[in-house]
């Protein structure tokens, strides 16, 4: 099974993907509302697996929902909650129930989340995940036994474009592709010409990039984020900026257009995070879209 | 001898300052511990003389201590012994037995040991035994008082493959194929006052020119290496 976004992709079409936090219970009807209102604008939607660690609905439901609609998921996996034979039953699970795209990720740590006294799993890493995906498409388990179906994933793994050490980061990377990552899907750029020499670092692993933008709601979300979000730091300029807006959130719709457009033409597409403000995507993509 | 072992053979036996790792506990606080002797009156005291001595939670110094603390609480201690290694077994059970009247006479036993002590003096009597401390972690003493997991025992060991900076247990996650996304400037996600374990692995391997190390995808690992209970006995 070929999935739409890995068709996009591969006929160099400029994807648009979303991501969307499932609900913290059993209803979905939000969930699902944000979804179908948003399918209009993008490509994919990625549902997160208990992101920040804090427990919600299963992602694999959640993205089976999605599916069912016709929508096109990307089921967010990670190795914090299940170890390797939960991560394969999940996976068979979201190839029987029609899903084709998956992000491996590692996951963040249990001490960022709601159930801080819970056993963290991390049986496999996420270059292990990825090599476990590849494996069942070729139709064997961890253990080397034979599955049916053999799901034919389109998988894809996390980058950071501004961390540092970059060299350090890359070694990973390198691993991803090698045991199947087929697109990456990056944490939120501020500096676009770090996504430059991102992607030309990348660029011999032939692999599809996605970069990542965040909405900046306040200043002191901006802060927030700084400070209690592993892996992301807003620069000084942006914070003041939305600092000294008077509407604070136009100001950060505007940030995130423009660095939309700065970061399109070094990617194969964007990924928004807004954070809650789905509704706002349509206008961060605007600028994007209308060059399509 | 440079913060380590001593490269040459040594027959002294050993002393607390040629001990450089240990099993690291605490004292759980004291209204817990009473909690747990509510109805006992009389009280007989165990230390031990190796690790809980270290880390200053169960030798001489902390069985007096405990022992002033349980008679200011109006239990009667019948006696104490600070044993050579609680951990051992038969070592325990000839120190109580040396001990016995002072033992029989008590309502409980109080152990200020590791886990593996605590069950080791219980193993060698029917009274009823109280742990008095929480067994944290196999630490490596960075000077007094000071203690850091390095080895989390994964019955496997990797460290020559990762400049012998064990990426098991410093990095929170035990990830095995280089850092995760919340690598921050080289420190790491969960503890902004640690570095990346697999930072320091980066730092360590170029100082020795091997950071090709970095490019081989490590497997799944062997858990099964670390099932518990473990269990070895040397074959002669
Ligand atoms: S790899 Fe295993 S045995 Fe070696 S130091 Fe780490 S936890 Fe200990
Ligand atoms: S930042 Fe480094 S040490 Fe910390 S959890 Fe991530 S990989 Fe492990």
């Amino acid at each position: 099974m070929t999935t739409c976004l890995q068709q996009k992709l591969a006929s160099g079409h400029f994807v648009l993907t979303a991501e969307v936090c499932p609900p913290k219970g059993s209803d979905c009807t939000e969930f699902l509302e944000k979804s179908r209102h948003l399918s209009a604008f993008v490509d994919a939607i990625n549902v997160t697996d208990n992101q920040g660690a804090t427990m919600r609905i299963s992602p694999l439901a959640a993205a089976a929902l999605l599916a069912r609609e016709g929508m096109e998921p990307i089921f967010q996996i990670t190795c914090r909650d299940r170890n390797r034979l939960a991560l394969q039953s999940d996976l068979l699970g979201a190839a029987a129930l029609g899903i084709g795209n998956v992000l491996a990720l590692t996951g963040d740590h249990i001490s960022f989340g709601d159930h801080k006294a819970s056993k963290p799993v991390f049986d496999l890493d996420s270059v292990q995940l990825l090599q476990t995906i590849k494996g069942l498409g070729e139709g064997l388990d961890l253990a080397g036994r034979a599955v049916s179906g053999a799901p034919a994933f389109f998988a894809g793994a996390a980058a950071a474009p501004e961390a540092e050490p970059f060299p350090l980061t890359f070694y990973k990377l390198e691993k991803k592709v090698a045991a199947g990552a087929q697109f990456f899907q990056t944490q939120a750029v501020f500096d676009p010409e770090r996504l430059r020499l991102f992607s030309e670092a990348v660029r011999p692993l032939n692999v599809k990039v996605i970069a990542g933008i965040l909405l900046l709601k306040s200043a002191g979300m901006a802060r927030f984020v700084t400070s209690n979000i592993p892996g992301l730091k807003v620069p000084a300029p942006l914070v003041e900026e939305l600092e000294s807006a008077a509407d604070p959130m136009a100001a950060g719709v505007t940030i995130a257009a423009r660095l939309a457009a700065a970061c399109k033409p070094y990617c194969d597409g964007l990924h928004i995070m807004a954070m809650g403000r789905e509704d706002l995507i349509p206008q961060i993509v605007e600028a994007v879209r209308s060059e399509k | 001898m440079v913060g380590g072992f001593p490269l040459t053979i040594d027959h002294r036996p050993p002393t607390i300052d040629r001990f450089k790792t240990m099993i690291v506990s605490k004292q759980k606080n004291l209204d817990e511990i009473l909690a747990a002797m509510a109805g006992d009156g009389k009280v007989f005291l165990i230390g031990c003389a190796k690790c809980a001595t270290v880390c200053k939670s169960g030798g001489e110094e902390e069985v007096w201590q405990m022992q002033e603390a349980l008679i200011s609480a109006g239990k009667e201690v019948t006696g104490s012994v600070v044993i050579d290694e609680a951990c051992h077994m038969l070592r325990a059970g000839r120190d109580l037995r040396a001990k016995k009247e002072m033992v029989e006479e008590a309502d409980a036993l109080l152990v200020l040991a590791c886990g593996a002590g605590v069950q080791s003096v219980s193993a060698g009597t029917p009274k009823k035994t109280v742990a008095g401390l929480d067994t944290l972690f196999l630490g490596n003493i960075r000077r007094f008082g000071q203690f850091e997991q390095k080895c989390s025992l994964c019955g496997e060991c990797i460290l020559t493959e990762t400049g012998c900076i064990c990426p098991v247990t410093v990095c929170p996650k035990g990830l095995l194929n280089g850092p995760c996304g919340g690598m921050d400037n080289g420190l790491c996600e969960t503890d902004r006052e640690n570095e990346c374990a697999w930072f320091q692995i980066y730092e360590r391997l170029q100082a020795q020119g091997t950071t090709d190390k970095l490019k081989r995808t490590v497997p799944q690992k062997d858990f099964s290496k670390m099932l518990k209970p473990g269990k070895l006995k040397i074959e002669r």
